[in-house]
């Protein structure tokens, strides 16, 4: 790979890593990716496929055979270059907050601050506190905060030094359910307040399709696939978590509020959807989550069905569920794709082949930003 | 009876040397036990059995090596003479030397201890925070350390104190110069003098007691890790 030094905005990454995992057989990380420089870009997988060495090799606290890492035009590590972790100009969130237990949460954040060699705006600090809502646990040390207040003071810390890139390893996954629901939002603010690059891994689809524009599919220390979250999580030929769990995503604009229903026209690349009003959103984009198992098809377009979102679309293709009973249909309404999941039987009742027109109806859809 | 001048005398000496052994082992046993530590290499086991060592041998096999490589013909000896500063057998420096290598594990094991708790993790942390290796270490390591610093304090400064047959081999019973406490002792009873042989030994008793104790509260206070030490 040539490292195009000045190329801005983009990631390019080159690791070659091979270890022998304590008691598992041999590991291999080889991969070569471009990844945007802005945005969240989420990095999915399995647990094993890799995900955390990769985000080792880029923070530089693994040191791989053979690497080459430029982040947003500047050269981190190439055959000549290896740049110690703490001259990487980055944040890393790790699975467990790891705050130092002998400093209190501000000590924490002023750890970061002291080390920041850009000159900070005085009003960072008021705004990072604030963003992660930190503002009544300053003064008490790690041990005397809950698992989601660590992990607060922890990304807040991370954001102090002011990094260029943000690498996320599953900053969610030591948490309970309700402390997640707890967080998310404040990543969420995290992502419209502050203008840096983050790379979350995850292996949870809810926090991608919430946080992440773009997606990297890891599978085996291989990049298997890359693309916007979109486009992504709508293809049946990647292995996307659980079945019953998938779903296609669609980026969608609110066109109209029916205040007398209670509902919202919002509008995709390709169709149109009815749904609930949401009031407290500002934002006029939504975007859509809608399960596989929430779609059904139909040969005619009904008018006595309760189901209000009614599509005409093609099958582009047919796969095997994992459940022998089940396979999931992938449909093309305008340039925006859905997915269906049919029991075989009423398939072949149905007759249906790809390439055919088909009436698609939407049970339900979830907002989830 | 109280304390004869030249029991004074042999008190001073002994914390004199207590404090000096204990200074420049916390200096020298530090990278030892953080590389012991931290390190992934085959020769952990081999230097850590050598650290050891003193644990187990008798202070009269120290002694006798100590004897020969710092006397004349010796290894060490030749290097001091070569620096002009003599032999080293038989005066404090000698004692110095011989002390630290006896008192080596008692300060290296309970710091490799608290280093092996800490673990990585915050270590990787500060460095993603921007602190290079010796800001972290001062900054992150130190203090998370900091009771196992505490404990290789206490017990290298009281093994010191209580040793008796490597400081007889090495250093003899020179008056302020190598006749610390213990030897005192044995002089005291080697000449049927009882009474003073109970005064410096009580001495010797409450001073060893109070460290103790103040080892065990502190331990029993903070019961952070790598403080489990000594017991």
């Amino acid at each position: 790979m040539v490292v195009k030094t000045g190329s801005l905005k983009v990631i390019q990454a080159r690791f070659q890593l091979s270890y022998a995992k304590q008691a598992k057989a041999h590991f291999n990380l080889d991969l070569d990716i471009e990844i945007p420089g802005q945005g969240v870009t989420a990095i999915f997988g399995a647990s094993g496929s890799g995900k955390t060495s990769l985000l080792r090799c880029i923070a530089g606290l693994e040191k791989s055979t053979s690497g080459c890492l430029s982040v947003n035009g500047e050269l981190w590590q190439d055959t000549s270059v290896f740049v110690p972790t703490h001259k990487r100009s980055l944040g890393y969130v790790f699975q467990e907050a790891s705050l130092f237990e002998h400093l209190t949460a501000m000590g924490n954040l002023r750890y970061a601050i002291k080390r920041n060699n850009q000159t900070a705006k005085p009003e960072l600090l008021e705004q990072v506190i604030s963003v992660m809502g930190i503002e009544s646990i300053l003064s008490q040390y790690p041990q005397q905060l809950s698992g989601g207040e660590r992990q607060r003071v922890a990304i807040a810390r991370s954001l102090l030094s002011q990094p260029k890139l943000l690498l996320m390893d599953e900053p969610l996954a030591s948490l309970d359910n309700t402390r997640k629901h707890e967080i998310l939002p404040y990543l969420e603010r995290l992502r419209s307040s502050f203008n840096i690059p983050i790379l979350y891994v995850s292996h949870a689809v809810d926090e991608i399709v919430r946080l992440a524009d773009h997606a990297v599919i890891m599978q085996q220390g291989k990049v298997i696939a890359q693309g916007g979250v979109t486009e992504l999580f709508s293809r049946t030929d990647l292995p996307l978590g659980v079945s019953n769990e998938v779903g296609a995503i669609l980026d969608c604009k609110v066109v109209e509020k029916d205040e007398q229903w209670h509902l919202m026209r919002v509008a995709f690349e390709g169709g149109e959807l009815w749904l609930p009003n949401v009031e407290n959103k500002q934002n006029t984009t939504q975007r859509v989550r809608v399960l596989a198992s929430d779609v059904s098809l139909t040969l005619s377009a009904h008018s006595d069905s309760s189901i209000l979102n009614v599509l005409s679309g093609e099958i582009v293709d047919i796969i095997n569920d994992q459940n022998p009973a089940m396979t999931l249909v992938r449909l093309k309404v305008g340039s925006s794709y859905l997915l269906a999941r049919l029991t075989h039987k009423s398939l072949q009742k149905l007759g249906l082949v790809t390439g055919q027109n088909i009436w698609i109806q939407i049970k339900s859809a979830a907002i989830v930003r | 009876m109280s304390l004869s001048d030249a029991d004074i005398a042999t008190i001073l000496l002994t914390l004199r040397l207590a404090t000096t052994v204990t200074i420049l082992l916390l200096i020298m046993a530090t990278p030892l036990a953080w590389w012991l530590a931290r390190t992934q290499s085959w020769f952990k086991g081999p230097i850590s059995a050598i650290v050891a060592l003193p644990l187990v041998l008798p202070p009269t096999v120290l002694g006798f090596y100590l004897l020969l490589a710092m006397g004349p013909n010796g290894a060490i000896g030749q290097f001091t003479q070569a620096l002009g500063l003599g032999t080293l057998p038989f005066t404090f420096w000698g004692l110095v030397v011989a002390s630290m290598v006896y008192s080596l594990p008692f300060v290296v094991q309970p710091i490799q201890n608290a280093i092996e708790a800490i673990g990585n993790r915050p270590i990787e942390a500060a460095a993603t925070l921007g602190a290079g290796p010796i800001d972290r270490f001062f900054t992150v390591v130190l203090p998370l350390a900091k009771p196992g610093f505490m404990t290789a304090t206490i017990l290298g400064f009281a093994h010191t104190v209580g040793e008796f047959g490597i400081v007889l081999m090495i250093g003899g019973s020179i008056p302020s110069e190598t006749r610390v406490v213990s030897v005192q002792i044995y002089d005291h009873v080697e000449a049927l003098e009882y009474a003073q042989a109970h005064v410096l030994s009580g001495v010797m008793i409450g001073f060893s007691f109070l460290v103790l104790l103040a080892l065990y509260t502190f331990q029993r206070k903070r019961k952070a890790v790598g403080m489990t030490y000594g017991r």
